[in-house]
């Protein structure tokens, strides 16, 4: 495990992929692609298929026991969910929740978590990795004074940073955020938001959002979802000022949804 | 009177009535809860300072002598003890691992939904049958004869449902999300249940752990046939050893030995009863300063 | 990694082994009581066994009927629920609706104390305090008797009892209680047309919880109800229960006799007893939840 600034590269495709809880179908034939450090919106209204989609990259979706699907998801032409062990591909595809979910631990325990895991031991990488993924998220100056503190004590935008930087440690090339602002408010939403167009430069980043203006803030594609259904996929300015689905038109100019 | 006051006068006299019954009823239940929380005070009390007189470094630390009519309980206080910690070494363990296994690994099927029953049903079988059972398997059918070990496992058998149930209500008052967070970062099943969610269900764990073997060590039916020794002249010094123990020996004092001083008797019950109600005492403080410090 | 791998697989089947093998064990006991307790039966039938009235294990020719024991369990748990199931609904009831503050608490924390007393120390206090107690107030000839063992079994009933049927009350939703007072009645009477009703699955399930406690208790009464294995007439008399029969006798059976058996057929009519009244009380617990 080399400790250096890896820039992503992979590239994703999603060929038909459905997928099913049980007998409830919650995607339905989803073909898309995502490229190597752009930012993907995903935007739709509440159960689309939005959150489905999004853990279906890093198969979380298997921790529901009904979970079934179909259809092919690639990382650089490898199957997903055939060429890979579970556990590797969340490590290479990280996720930011929706809510702050830090860990009872402290900051640094938090942000060193995954890659303890993994079996770094070693204390003068983790310190570096720790200051490394702070930094990026933008936490480093407010929480390298109390890195042994517990992270409950963080404020909520801190603790949402403090969750990607705890994302970042472990490396990944891609990382997925689920709705990452719908607890905060609008001052740490806009430092959320920066964080994720500085990470642009060296990560790939897939954002589910409620919220069209983030999606039109942040993304340089932006993809519809609808009941399930992939409804339109394209440049983030297509969607918002022409898009070719009258559907789309009516979501995002807030007729529904 | 027109008919309108007379209703009026009417309805006011029926509810000063409703009133009057419900201040007798209220006074009768306050009386029936005092009477019931005044028993265990009386009790508690009653042995304290029937007892209290009685202990001395002496009661505590030397053997039984004259037929156990005179001397102390120490040869009672340790065996007890061995068998505690026996009990614990066995039974957390396995209990915790069956939690474990029940919560994080088990599937919602008819196999698990039985086993859960019959752990639930289990907790209710009375200890004498615990008893008969040690007896039958490990006194007999192992062959570790009447012991400190067939002892142990005995009370290990009927604490174990006690703190798989603990356990499993730990385990799952620790927040799924912590378990999404810990495989979102790559973890295993075993990493996230041994980083993400057991460090956050000990204080649960143990405060059941605790309170299970407070009433193992209070138990006397379990150990009748499986460990009791009526008096032996010398501390255990093998698993193998037959042993006294503080709950048996009171019932020896109390129904097989005539003619001996009742502070002895008393004696022995507080020091039994201490034993006990510390045990209950660490666990309730356990439990409250978990809930305080608790962050999620 | 793969070596992780490979540890982590083991600790797994640790898991699932020891999982199995806790839950396999407690299915032993049933086994195992089946085993000894049916080799009873080659030589006394079923029916005897239950309805005979003679308990004469060591008499020659032995009695194996345990009829007697049943009786003397019936009547000392049912003398024990007549004191401690109103006396533990009025104490739930009080505590739950009508005490407040340090008073709740520390009335709450003196019923459950109870719990915490070893049942060899309420046998202790009962021999040495309620005994001569009965004995002067009727004038009996002991004071051994199933109404000693009631009344120290229905103090050890009352914690499982109350504290069950006061999560029950507590349970019920506000909006029944301020319903009915809002339509004009008083506390009390929405305690009793409403709360009770309301609780009522969970009421049942803590009086059969505490019933099974009483059944299944042993050393108190043992050292109280003076062991005489005659069918009881009044609760006056000595009485013996299928408990104390096992505790008492068990010492001093010689193995693979017919009296040692007789003991493990016994072990199986507790547990069974047990079994049902704790089923009991699941279902009614689990209905009051949905």
């Amino acid at each position: 495990m080399v400790v250096t600034a890896r820039v992503a590269t992979a590239q994703i495709d999603v060929q038909d992929w459905s997928v099913w809880y049980g007998a409830v179908p919650a995607l339905r034939a989803v073909n898309l692609d995502i490229r190597p450090r752009e930012i993907l919106g995903i935007i739709g209204p509440a159960q689309s298929g939005k959150t489905s989609f999004l853990q279906s990259l890093n198969r979380m979706t298997e921790l529901v026991p009904a979970f079934r699907c179909a259809g092919r998801i690639t990382l650089d032409g490898k199957d997903l969910y055939r060429d890979f062990d579970s556990q590797d591909v969340r490590y290479r595809i990280g996720m930011v929740f929706a809510l702050p979910l830090p860990l009872p631990l402290s900051i640094r325990e938090n942000v060193t978590y995954g890659p303890r895991l993994r079996g770094e031991r070693t204390r003068t990488r983790l310190e570096e990795l720790t200051e490394r993924s702070l930094r990026a998220a933008s936490l480093w100056e407010e929480a390298k004074d109390r890195l042994d503190r517990p992270a409950m004590t963080l404020s909520g935008g801190q603790q949402q940073r403090l969750c990607i930087a705890r994302t970042l440690a472990m490396e990944p090339e891609i990382v997925l955020f689920d709705e990452p602002c719908s607890g905060l408010d609008p001052i740490s939403t806009a430092k959320v938001e920066d964080t994720m167009v500085q990470l642009k430069s060296r990560y790939t980043i897939v954002l589910v959002t409620n919220n069209t203006k983030q999606a039109a803030r942040v993304s340089d594609r932006v993809a519809f979802f609808l009941m399930g259904e992939l409804v339109e996929l394209d440049r983030t300015d297509v969607i918002f000022t022409a898009p070719r689905d009258p559907r789309t038109n009516d979501y995002v100019t807030g007729r529904v949804g | 009177m027109d008919p309108a006051t007379r209703r009026v006068q009417a309805a006011d006299r029926q509810w000063r009535r409703a009133e009057l019954i419900q201040r007798v009823a209220f006074a009768l239940l306050f009386i029936a809860t005092l009477l019931v929380a005044l028993a265990s005070v009386l009790v508690m009390g009653l042995i304290l300072i029937r007892g209290a007189p009685w202990l001395s470094w002496e009661f505590l630390t030397t053997m039984p002598a004259r037929g156990m009519r005179a001397g102390g309980i120490f040869p009672a206080i340790v065996g007890t003890l061995e068998l505690i910690g026996l009990t614990v070494v066995f039974a957390l363990p396995m209990g915790v691992a069956a939690a474990i296994y029940l919560t994080e690994y088990a599937r919602d099927n008819w196999m698990n939904r039985f086993i859960r029953l019959a752990i639930v049903n289990l907790s209710g079988v009375p200890s004498v049958v615990y008893g008969l059972f040690g007896l039958g398997l490990f006194v007999i059918f192992c062959r570790f004869g009447t012991s400190l070990l067939a002892g142990a496992l005995t009370l290990a058998i009927m604490t174990l449902p006690v703190i798989i149930t603990a356990s499993e209500e730990a385990l799952r008052s620790v927040p799924q999300s912590f378990r999404e967070v810990s495989h979102s970062l790559g973890a295993s099943r075993w990493q996230t249940v041994r980083h993400a969610v057991l460090p956050f269900a000990v204080p649960g764990i143990m405060t059941g752990t605790i309170l299970g073997i407070s009433r193992a060590a209070g138990e006397t039916a379990p150990i009748l046939f499986t460990v009791a020794a009526f008096y032996v002249p010398r501390l255990p010094h093998s698993v193998f050893d037959q042993a006294m123990a503080l709950p048996y020996h009171l019932y020896v004092l109390s129904t097989q030995i005539p003619n001996i001083p009742q502070a002895h008797r008393y004696g022995t019950a507080l020091v039994l009863l201490l034993l006990v109600l510390s045990l209950n005492v660490l666990a309730v403080v356990l439990r409250a300063r978990f809930r305080r410090k608790r962050q999620w | 990694m793969r070596w992780r791998r490979a540890r982590e697989r083991l600790i797994e089947t640790l898991i699932r082994l020891s999982g199995f093998s806790a839950i396999a064990i407690v299915m032993l006991i049933f086994v195992f009581l089946l085993k000894e307790g049916v080799a009873l039966f080659r030589t006394v039938p079923l029916g005897e066994f239950l309805t005979g009235q003679r308990w004469y294990p060591i008499s020659e020719p032995p009695g194996f009927g345990v009829f007697p024991l049943i009786c003397g369990s019936l009547l000392v748990t049912i003398g024990a629920a007549m004191l401690s199931v109103p006396l533990g609904i009025a104490s739930a009831l009080f505590i739950s609706e009508i005490a407040r503050g340090w008073m709740k608490e520390l009335l709450k924390a003196g019923i459950e104390l109870f719990a915490a007393i070893p049942s060899v120390v309420l046998g202790f206090i009962g021999m040495t305090l309620l005994a001569p107690l009965i004995r002067q107030a009727f004038h009996v000839p002991t004071g051994l008797t199933a109404l000693t063992g009631s009344i120290t079994l229905a103090f050890m009933a009352m914690p499982t009892i109350v504290s069950i049927t006061e999560d029950a009350l507590t349970a019920v939703p506000r909006g029944y209680r301020e319903a009915a007072m809002a339509l004009g009645a008083t506390r009390w009477q929405m305690m009793v047309r409403v709360l009770l009703p309301a609780a009522g699955s969970g009421i049942v399930a803590a009086v059969m919880l505490g019933i099974g406690r009483v059944i299944g208790e042993t050393m108190a009464v043992m050292m109280v109800t003076g062991n005489a294995a005659v069918i009881p007439h009044t609760m006056l008399q000595p009485v013996r229960t299928l408990t104390a029969t096992i505790a008492a006798e068990m010492g001093e059976t010689v193995r693979g006799s017919d009296h040692y058996f007789a003991l493990f057929a016994i072990g199986i009519v507790l547990f069974v007893i047990t079994f049902v009244v704790n089923l009991i009380a699941d279902r009614f617990l689990h209905r009051e939840q949905r």
